[in-house]
């Protein structure tokens, strides 16, 4: 039986999770190209009929397997539902750490443009002037994206890697941009 | 106390047959608690004969028992070193915190050992999980009486911002009172799912949840029966009961000049805060008001404008919306993604606090159910669905971050707030000393960096290391997060096999020997079955006029012409005797006849009353706020 199959298929009885990688759980190819709503869509399903609520009038053994069924759903709908996870995820399944907390820039084009969205957003006083960062960072981050789905397809996973940094650093960024338009609101 | 009794009776569908027992939902609020039972996908708050779903979290230790309720809430005024009341803000603190508490809460700690604290009410030395237990056990045969079948499951609302060692206490107090809690929901989801189901709303919504002891922000995506908690934040020390603080501060103020240095006591300071909160409440109603305090057997009446009501409790509101603000942006969303804000909890009703929450999401908030009762509505919706079945599903996340301590006093954290529950986290560790044998693990919660900024959670050692060379050892650590939110943690050192596993109890929560002791206790004593309890809360009230009746014509016996005051002393006697026998439906109808016998006597007593406090005052102090200098000051809290 495939370790992803949530219920055996004869006696319908919830079953341990297993050891399926993320996409095999929520019933995907390995592939960085999946649509948001659709990871979605099928994390809900999945969560419908596993979640420890669906067995609050159960026995232990089949709430503690609806717990770490529950459990192992969370944990892919976190990997794949964010681009930058999703990428990191894949290159970790390859044996690729990309471990950067956005922090720390070492590609010198990245860092280039790092300083300068950094300064922007610093002297932004009005809603309109941190918006604009937010805006032109999200273009970025979208070409970001973009350029890590041409990555993988081409199997290039150190260009994957690079642009998954590039990417770190863009969606730290619109973080705090987004904070600091709460703040100058 | 009144019964209480389904809004409409004869509109609860039978439940399924061959089911035992009933499954409701409570909300255990830091003012009032409310119960509600849902069937059928209709949730219905369980009411007494006046209408009111609305149980005072108040508790009494009597000579013949403990009472709740509203006749707890009545023996404020004669008896108030009897009664415990917010009792949750001390659900999961230790001694430690109550230190920072104790300008805050008119209670005797026992702060002597470590661990939970203990409340110190006439010979008795209670936990915090004690008396919601005594609540909870009110509310379960309430609810018992009502339904007319026995009452086992529940499902027990906490304020999302709970910490573990909060929850915990809570799931313990309900084993306590007899009930299974078969899920810990989240107040605001609680509501959400209330609200979503009834408005048929899809969406990303905010539900901004401000009762009496705490806050909590939620921001939820609703769509086709799910109910996905985006992120959450609060804060488990504000509420109401900051306003009603502030309140009574400003009120002490004015009469600091001729209370001089002498402290007010705790009775004082409890008669004080009641009248503070109903001056809040009054000015939801109208603009200004007088209330009176009454400090060392003199009462006053002070002037408050909803004007300096807005600027009294402007402090709390501001920190509100900077929670607001920052879990709009852990969600990662624009304010103008968000669809509609949802308002819950009694103090939302303060016109201050809407304006605030109006302004910052840029939307009229939504307050179409009984904000008061809403969270017990979803509940009681989730009992059923947990029980019965159902479409509908709560993913509800972490609400603050957990973590292990590291060398130098630093956290480490191991999962993030706002990851979806259940969650299973392990990190790896190492030794940092050659051949060191053993290792502790202090488990925290909270954001800050460091330990002392974050909530200890427990304790445990992992012993058994083989001797390695620093570094080499690999401790791997799993936080286990169930789906009430709840705790366990392991630890394995990896190359051995070395193994440990807790459940997270110790530093703040009851030993199962506790558990287990007042467990049998209350089954001794608790088996006095409900009507005994009834007949003792009849008892009390009954002794309750009986005594302001006393007190009253010491006073002013003269102001009662011959007729009156035969007819009121045979209905003391009547109402006397009542109480000696055992039979509350005499008693309660002697209460009310004595009532009636002494209102026009009551009545012109108010008046003079009002008179003589109006009286005592100059012009001037009728003029309101001077405005400016009525911050509280902590340095000057006396409460």
């Amino acid at each position: 039986m495939p370790a992803a199959e949530p219920f055996c298929p004869t006696c319908k009885a919830v079953q341990p999770p297993g050891q399926a990688d993320h996409f095999r759980r929520l019933g995907f190819a390995r592939t960085f190209d999946l649509d948001r709503k659709l990871v979605e869509r099928r994390y809900f399903e999945l969560q419908r009929t596993l979640h420890p609520d669906r067995f609050a009038a159960r026995s232990p053994k089949e709430r503690a397997l609806s717990q770490a069924q529950a459990t192992s759903l969370n944990e892919a709908y976190e990997a794949l539902m964010d681009p930058l996870k999703r990428a990191s995820y894949l290159l970790k399944l390859s044996g690729i750490e990309t471990g950067s907390d956005g922090k720390t820039v070492t590609d010198p084009a990245l860092l280039m443009d790092a300083m300068e969205m950094r300064e922007a957003l610093a002297e932004a006083r009005k809603p309109a002037e941190v918006d604009a960062v937010v805006a032109g960072a999200r273009r970025d981050a979208e070409a970001a994206e973009a350029q890590l789905s041409r990555d993988f397809a081409a199997e290039d996973l150190e260009a994957a890697k690079t642009t998954t940094l590039r990417l770190t650093y863009l969606d730290k960024l619109i973080d705090d941009a987004r904070a600091r338009r709460l703040n100058v609101a | 106390m009144t019964l209480l009794q389904l809004h409409e009776p004869g509109e609860t569908p039978l439940p399924h047959e061959g089911e035992q027992t009933l499954a409701v939902g409570i909300d255990l609020g830091t003012t009032n608690s409310v119960i509600a039972f849902s069937a059928l996908g209709k949730p219905e708050v369980l009411r007494d004969a006046a209408g009111s779903g609305l149980i005072p979290s108040v508790v009494a230790y009597t000579e013949h028992g403990p009472v709740v309720g509203s006749a707890a809430q009545a023996r404020l005024v004669d008896a108030p070193e009897t009664v415990v009341s917010s009792v949750k803000r001390l659900m999961g603190r230790g001694a430690a915190d109550v230190k920072t508490l104790a300008g805050t809460l008119p209670y005797r700690f026992d702060a002597a050992d470590g661990g939970m604290v203990r409340l110190l009410i006439g010979d008795r030395r209670l936990t915090p999980v004690e008396v919601s237990a005594e609540i909870l056990r009110a509310l379960k045969i309430q609810a018992e009486q009502h339904l007319g079948r026995e009452v086992a499951k529940a499902v027990v609302t906490v304020p999302a911002y709970f910490d573990d060692a909060a929850r915990l206490a809570t799931k313990d107090a309900a084993r306590l009172a007899g009930l299974e809690v078969l899920r810990l929901v989240n107040e605001p989801t609680a509501a959400a799912l209330a609200y979503g189901l009834d408005k048929a709303a899809e969406g990303i919504y905010a539900v901004y949840d401000l009762g009496g002891g705490t806050f909590d922000i939620s921001i939820l995506r609703l769509e086709k029966g799910i109910f996905q908690v985006l992120a959450t934040g609060g804060d488990a020390a504000l509420g109401g009961d900051d306003f009603d603080h502030a309140i009574a501060e400003h009120w002490l103020a004015d009469r600091r000049s001729e209370l001089g240095s002498e402290p007010i006591t705790a009775s004082e300071a409890k008669q004080t805060l009641n009248s503070a909160r109903s001056a809040k409440e009054a000015l939801t109603q109208r603009e200004a008001g007088d209330f009176p305090v009454m400090l060392h057997g003199k009462t006053t009446l002070h002037r408050l404008t909803r004007l300096a009501l807005d600027k009294l409790i402007q402090p709390w509101v501001e920190k509100t919306i900077a929670i607001c603000r920052q879990v709009v942006s852990d969600a990662r969303l624009d304010l103008s993604e968000i669809q509609g804000v949802v308002l819950v909890g009694g103090s939302t009703r303060v016109p201050q606090v809407r304006r605030a929450v109006e302004s910052f999401f840029g939307k009229p908030p939504l307050s179409d159910i009984n904000p008061d009762e809403v969270v017990a509505l979803g509940a009681a919706l989730q009992a059923e669905a947990l029980t019965q079945g159902s479409d509908t599903l709560l993913l509800d996340v972490l609400p603050l971050s957990l973590g292990i301590e590291t060398m130098g006093g630093l956290v480490e954290k191991v999962v993030d707030r706002n990851t979806p529950i259940p969650v299973a986290k392990a990190q790896e560790f190492t030794t940092y000393q050659d051949g060191q044998a053993a290792m502790l693990v202090h488990v925290v919660q909270g954001e800050r960096e460091t330990v002392a900024d974050c909530r200890s959670l427990a304790r445990f050692v992992l012993a058994g290391i083989p001797p390695m060379t620093a570094g080499a050892a690999r401790i791997r650590v799993t936080f286990q997060v169930d789906a009430d939110g709840l705790l366990t943690v392991s630890a394995a050192e990896k190359t051995t096999g070395v193994e440990q596993r807790v459940e997270v109890k110790p530093s703040y929560g009851l030993s199962e020997e506790e558990m287990a002791r007042i467990l049998e206790e209350s089954l001794e004593h608790g088996r006095a079955d409900m009507e005994r309890r009834l007949l003792i809360e009849n008892r009390v009230e009954g002794q309750r006029v009986l005594l302001a009746l006393q007190s009253a014509l010491a006073a002013d016996a003269s102001m009662l012409d011959a007729g009156e005051a035969e007819r009121i002393e045979k209905a003391r006697l009547g109402l006397a005797r009542a109480i000696e026998g055992e039979d509350r439906d005499r008693i309660k109808a002697a209460v009310e006849a004595l009532e009636e016998a002494a209102r026009p006597f009551a009545e012109r007593r108010m008046d003079r009353a009002i008179r003589a406090g109006l009286a005592g005052h100059s012009i001037d102090e009728f003029k309101g706020d001077p405005g400016g200098c009525l911050a509280p000051d902590p340095e000057e809290e006396k409460l």
